[in-house]
């Protein structure tokens, strides 16, 4: 195919062209019509896009609207003081976004290391015949509703927490338990991702590692776990985003206490919890403090996703492939 | 064939639009068992229905201030200052009772005797086990085990809520001075649990527990009421009869607007933490016919209720009371050319 000389226009090349391709009128009206349906299609693609942007735009800017009076008037004492009072308007976040933090790092340090071993286990360990039975178990998990595992964590688990360790759990409820249920709701979600990426190693790799004399371990440790790190942080940062804004299991598990205890197994509570439990019935400034509560939410998850970023970046970058 | 079916019932529901009210109102979730067995009844023998949304007593307030309905209701009562401000009235609709319940093992249904300032000390969290001094001291008869005290409260904003910190606050000064009273506070120590039936749950799940409930939740979930020492100094059971001892006492022939809580109240057999739940009306009103429909029902509610009340654990409002409401608070409520809506 050649196209025109640089001295013809552009339409009278297309009209070259077409010529040269020798095609029709109807095949032209086609090829046009589907440059056409191309056009609408990048349109409604890119508008999609958009959408995202301006959706993000504006539920940032009505959080900040709405929790800007409470901002005004409580200033830096909303972010240090410790406790959620509001029948005498003391509004402190620090028991809420202390909660949140602790039960989210508890669930990832119990949930990575398992979900590794899971992935492991499934990708390296297991016989084919039980890979794909385990493997569909795992996936089942991620869909179970979180009312579900609240249900479980207040009926199950808090009283099975209570009664064998009541030194430690004395009310069943607690940030750990709030912290251990999260931690089952993540191991799937990070399982599959770790499992997916693992695949993705060739498995000649594999095969000379083996062939040079290599443990099970030595193989997973030098030979896969290196060019999957930057997708299994993917994995873990999409666990610890779900882990960070779960709001009913973990109502119903965390003990809902508005003092900041600074213990790791007593009662706390969670912003998106703390929201659950008062939003309906607050007005005023307890509003505005709550909408307040749910900015300081988004902007810890933002923060979170964006050091993920970061960090996936230098992974990349050091290890180019 | 289908036509015929159609304009029949465009006609039915066109006549039943014309002739039946609906009566539209929403707030406070404690007495909506009652309203809504009432609502049934009145519709039942008048045709009128009601429409009540059981959305928390701060949307009640936040409602009828608004004007988007005919009533609001609330079990914390609105101040004379605020009723002022917002052109409302407000009366008592329906009591009932907060009562401790506890879940000790070995410690029999009914047998614990607690008074406020223990109970307020359990709450602030210096309390901390079964067998300390000052609960040992109200319960001689009473083998205690050193089994920990977890306090359970309410997590969301409740009507329960503030009777039961109401009435805290009054008997302990270090409890009014560190935790206060209101619709959500912060508990410095103890579990929260979402509702009524949430606390019920979690003291029957927890050995050592002790939570607050109204009365008719102690009795459906089988727990363990503790007995109160009331104002007078005597220990007091939970029922209907000590409910309606609190009741009988209170004055609310010099309650201004109507404002009182009935916690605490003299008498020798009164419970010490009793509410009653409120309904809020606009003192001008747009539609005299709803606000008429209203108060008809409310009317209705008064003369027929009581049983239905009862049934439930409720306490209806003595007759007394009844007729002073209708001639101090609805005689306030006034179409714009300023005719009162209720005519006896």
């Amino acid at each position: 195919m050649t196209t025109g000389s640089s001295s013809v226009t552009p339409q009278a090349a297309e009209g070259d062209r077409m010529q040269k391709l020798s095609a029709s009128a109807r095949e032209r009206t086609a090829l046009k019509r589907n440059g056409i349906i191309d056009r609408i299609f990048e349109l409604g693609t890119r508008s999609s896009a958009l959408l995202v942007l301006v959706l993000l735009g504006t539920i940032t800017g009505s959080l900040v609207i709405a929790g800007w009076p409470a901002l005004q008037q409580l200033g830096l004492s909303f972010f240090t003081g410790d406790r959620w009072a509001a029948n005498v308007e003391n509004f402190g976040a620090l028991p809420a976004i202390y909660g949140t933090l602790v039960t989210s790092l508890i669930a990832i340090a119990i949930a990575v290391p398992v979900s590794l071993g899971i992935a492991i286990f499934l990708t390296e360990l297991c016989p084919p015949k039980l890979r794909r039975t385990i493997g569909t178990m795992v996936e089942l998990l991620a869909g179970v509703p979180s009312i579900i595992y609240g249900m479980w964590g207040m009926e199950v688990l808090a009283p099975f927490l209570q009664s064998h360790f009541p030194s430690v759990f004395p009310a069943g409820t607690g940030l750990t338990t709030a912290g251990l249920i999260l931690a089952i709701m993540i191991i799937p979600f990070i399982t599959a991702v770790t499992r997916d990426v693992m695949n993705t190693v060739p498995s000649i790799m594999r095969e000379s590692a083996y062939g040079l004399g290599c443990t099970t371990w030595e193989v997973v440790r030098h030979v896969i776990f290196p060019s999957v790190k930057a997708g299994m942080l993917g994995g873990v940062i999409l666990g610890l985003g779900r882990a960070l804004g779960e709001t009913m299991a973990v109502t119903f598990v965390i003990g809902n206490n508005l003092f900041l205890n600074a213990t790791v197994t007593g009662q706390g509570t969670s912003i998106a919890a703390l929201i659950a439990n008062q939003f309906s019935e607050a007005d005023g400034l307890q509003r505005s403090a709550l909408l307040l509560l749910g900015l300081v939410l988004f902007l810890i998850t933002f923060a979170v996703l964006a050091l993920a970023r970061f960090m996936l970046n230098r992974i990349n970058q050091r290890a180019p492939s | 064939m289908i036509k015929q079916v159609a304009a029949a019932f465009i006609a039915t529901s066109l006549a039943a639009t014309a002739s039946a009210a609906t009566i539209t109102g929403a707030g406070a979730t404690f007495p909506y068992p009652v309203y809504s067995q009432w609502a049934d009844g009145y519709q039942d023998e008048t045709g009128n229905g009601l429409n009540y949304q059981a959305i928390g007593s701060g949307g009640g307030i936040q409602q009828i201030t608004a004007g988007t309905v005919t009533f609001g209701a609330s079990d914390a009562p609105m101040t004379p200052e605020e009723l002022k401000k917002n052109n409302l009235v407000q009366w008592p609709q329906i009591m009932g009772g907060v009562v401790p319940v506890v879940h000790v093992e070995g410690v029999e249904d009914g047998a614990l005797r607690l008074d406020g300032q223990t109970l307020a000390d359990i709450y602030r969290g210096e309390i901390t086990t079964w067998n300390d001094d000052a609960i040992s001291q109200l319960n001689p008869d009473v083998d205690l085990p050193d089994t920990r005290i977890t306090p359970v409260y309410r997590a969301e904003g409740s009507g329960t809520n503030f009777l039961f910190t109401h009435y805290l606050a009054q008997v302990s000064s270090d409890f009014k001075n560190e935790i206060g009273e209101g619709k959500s506070v912060a508990w410095p120590a103890g579990v929260g649990a979402k509702a009524n039936a949430g606390v019920a749950s979690q003291v029957n799940g927890i050995n050592g527990a002790i939570g607050y409930v109204e009365s008719a939740y102690a009795e459906q979930n089988d727990l363990n009421v503790a007995q109160m020492k009331n104002q007078a100094g005597n220990f007091v059971t939970a029922g209907s009869d000590t409910f309606q001892a609190a009741a009988a006492n209170a004055d609310w022939q010099n309650a201004d607007g109507m404002y009182l809580v009935l916690t605490n109240q003299p008498g020798d057999q009164s419970w010490p933490i009793v509410g009653a739940s409120f309904i809020l009306m606009h003192t001008e009103v747009d539609d005299a016919k709803a606000a008429g429909d209203a108060l008809a029902f409310f009317d209705w509610a008064f003369e027929n209720g009581d049983d239905m009340a009862t049934e439930l654990n409720y306490i209806p409002m003595p007759d007394g009371v009844v007729n002073m409401i209708k001639k101090d608070v609805w005689s306030q409520i006034k179409d714009s050319s300023g005719k009162a809506v209720w005519q006896q």
